[in-house]
């Protein structure tokens, strides 16, 4: 299968999710500049983490108007698997292909650290050769990773089952200590209603060998590769 | 024409920076300073014939660009008179 993975000016985790796909995984893998209006026929795609448009104004707030932005939606709107890492997260909630916004981090730092997520959701393109219930160690890096939604907003993610990945202890339990931003409900990764399109925090592409001190995001990088094999078996 | 335009975090949502400053504004031997809230300030210079379409125009790019509607409000401010009342 054939990764597109999207490059803004301030991508920085780019070639680390194009390492994963094609180096990790041996697969298919293509950069996509983010004025270029086409995907290169590819079958799933990557929004990477980094500083988009140097996140000026918002996070992913000017990177939403990238000329990209419009197939990537098309693309979603569509069916197709689209992974927003990080940043990538973050234009996605811009764009509005995911609900709710990102604050500051509670603690006003850059929280740069490895940390314990939950999968919480198996029937999403990213997690489906994961285990419900499964922890994670994976890197987090980011200064706005705090996610609130409106109350009513919340009760419906849940009710949805949206809620893909959460801030959790080594065991798997959902505190407040575990939380390392403030998000709500601990939310460390949403899909959308039609769960094709995902959105996390933390960096599964920069875990995915041992050498880098875990090799759990690897099963997300999996995932993706599983869905679109049952993708192309339905079609 | 000059717009003005103050954007700023809805009240139902935490903010921490404001929350900091006020933290601050407390140990610097501020008390009376109970609450801050922190936002962000743009002027626009807008070619446009009256206040009211340079309002318009203020309007429709904060609600596209300058603010996010989700956790952001704003509030808009238009000077004609200003810069030899262009």
């Amino acid at each position: 299968m054939k990764f597109a993975v999207v490059v803004f000016p301030g991508s920085n985790c780019d070639h680390d999710a194009y390492y994963a796909a094609k180096h990790v995984l041996g697969q298919e893998a293509v950069f996509v500049w983010h004025k270029d209006a086409r995907l290169g026929g590819a079958d799933a795609v990557i929004l990477p983490g980094g500083f988009a448009h140097g996140d000026y104004l918002r996070t992913g707030a000017i990177a939403r108007f990238s000329p990209v932005m419009a197939e990537v939606q098309a693309f979603a709107a569509a069916g197709g698997p689209v992974v927003g890492i990080c940043n990538g997260f973050q234009v996605l909630l811009e764009v509005g292909l995911l609900p709710g916004a990102m604050l500051r981090n509670r603690s006003l730092k850059f929280q740069c650290e490895h940390v314990y997520t939950r999968v919480e959701q198996t029937d999403t393109p990213l997690t489906l050769a994961c285990q419900a219930g499964q922890v994670l160690h994976l890197p987090i890096a980011h200064g706005d990773g705090n996610y609130y939604a409106e109350p009513d907003v919340l009760a419906q993610l849940e009710r949805n089952r949206q809620v893909v990945f959460r801030y959790a202890t080594r065991d798997g339990q959902v505190t407040d200590v575990a939380n390392p931003n403030g998000s709500a409900n601990n939310i460390a990764g949403l899909c959308s209603e039609a769960r094709n399109v995902v959105g996390l925090m933390p960096h599964p592409e920069r875990a995915c060998e041992l050498a880098v001190g875990s090799a759990d995001g690897l099963a997300l990088f999996e995932s993706v590769v599983k869905s679109v094999a049952g993708l192309r078996t339905v079609a | 024409m000059r717009a003005r335009v103050f954007v700023t975090l809805k009240p139902s949502v935490f903010d921490p920076q404001g929350t900091t400053v006020a933290d601050a504004l407390h140990t610097l031997g501020y008390p009376e300073v109970t609450d801050v809230r922190q936002g962000k300030y743009f002027e626009l210079e807008i070619k446009a014939a009256s206040a009211d379409e340079a309002r318009r125009i203020a309007s429709e790019v904060s609600d596209k660009l300058l603010a996010n509607p989700v956790i952001e409000s704003y509030r808009i401010e238009v000077a004609d008179q200003e810069e030899g009342g262009r």
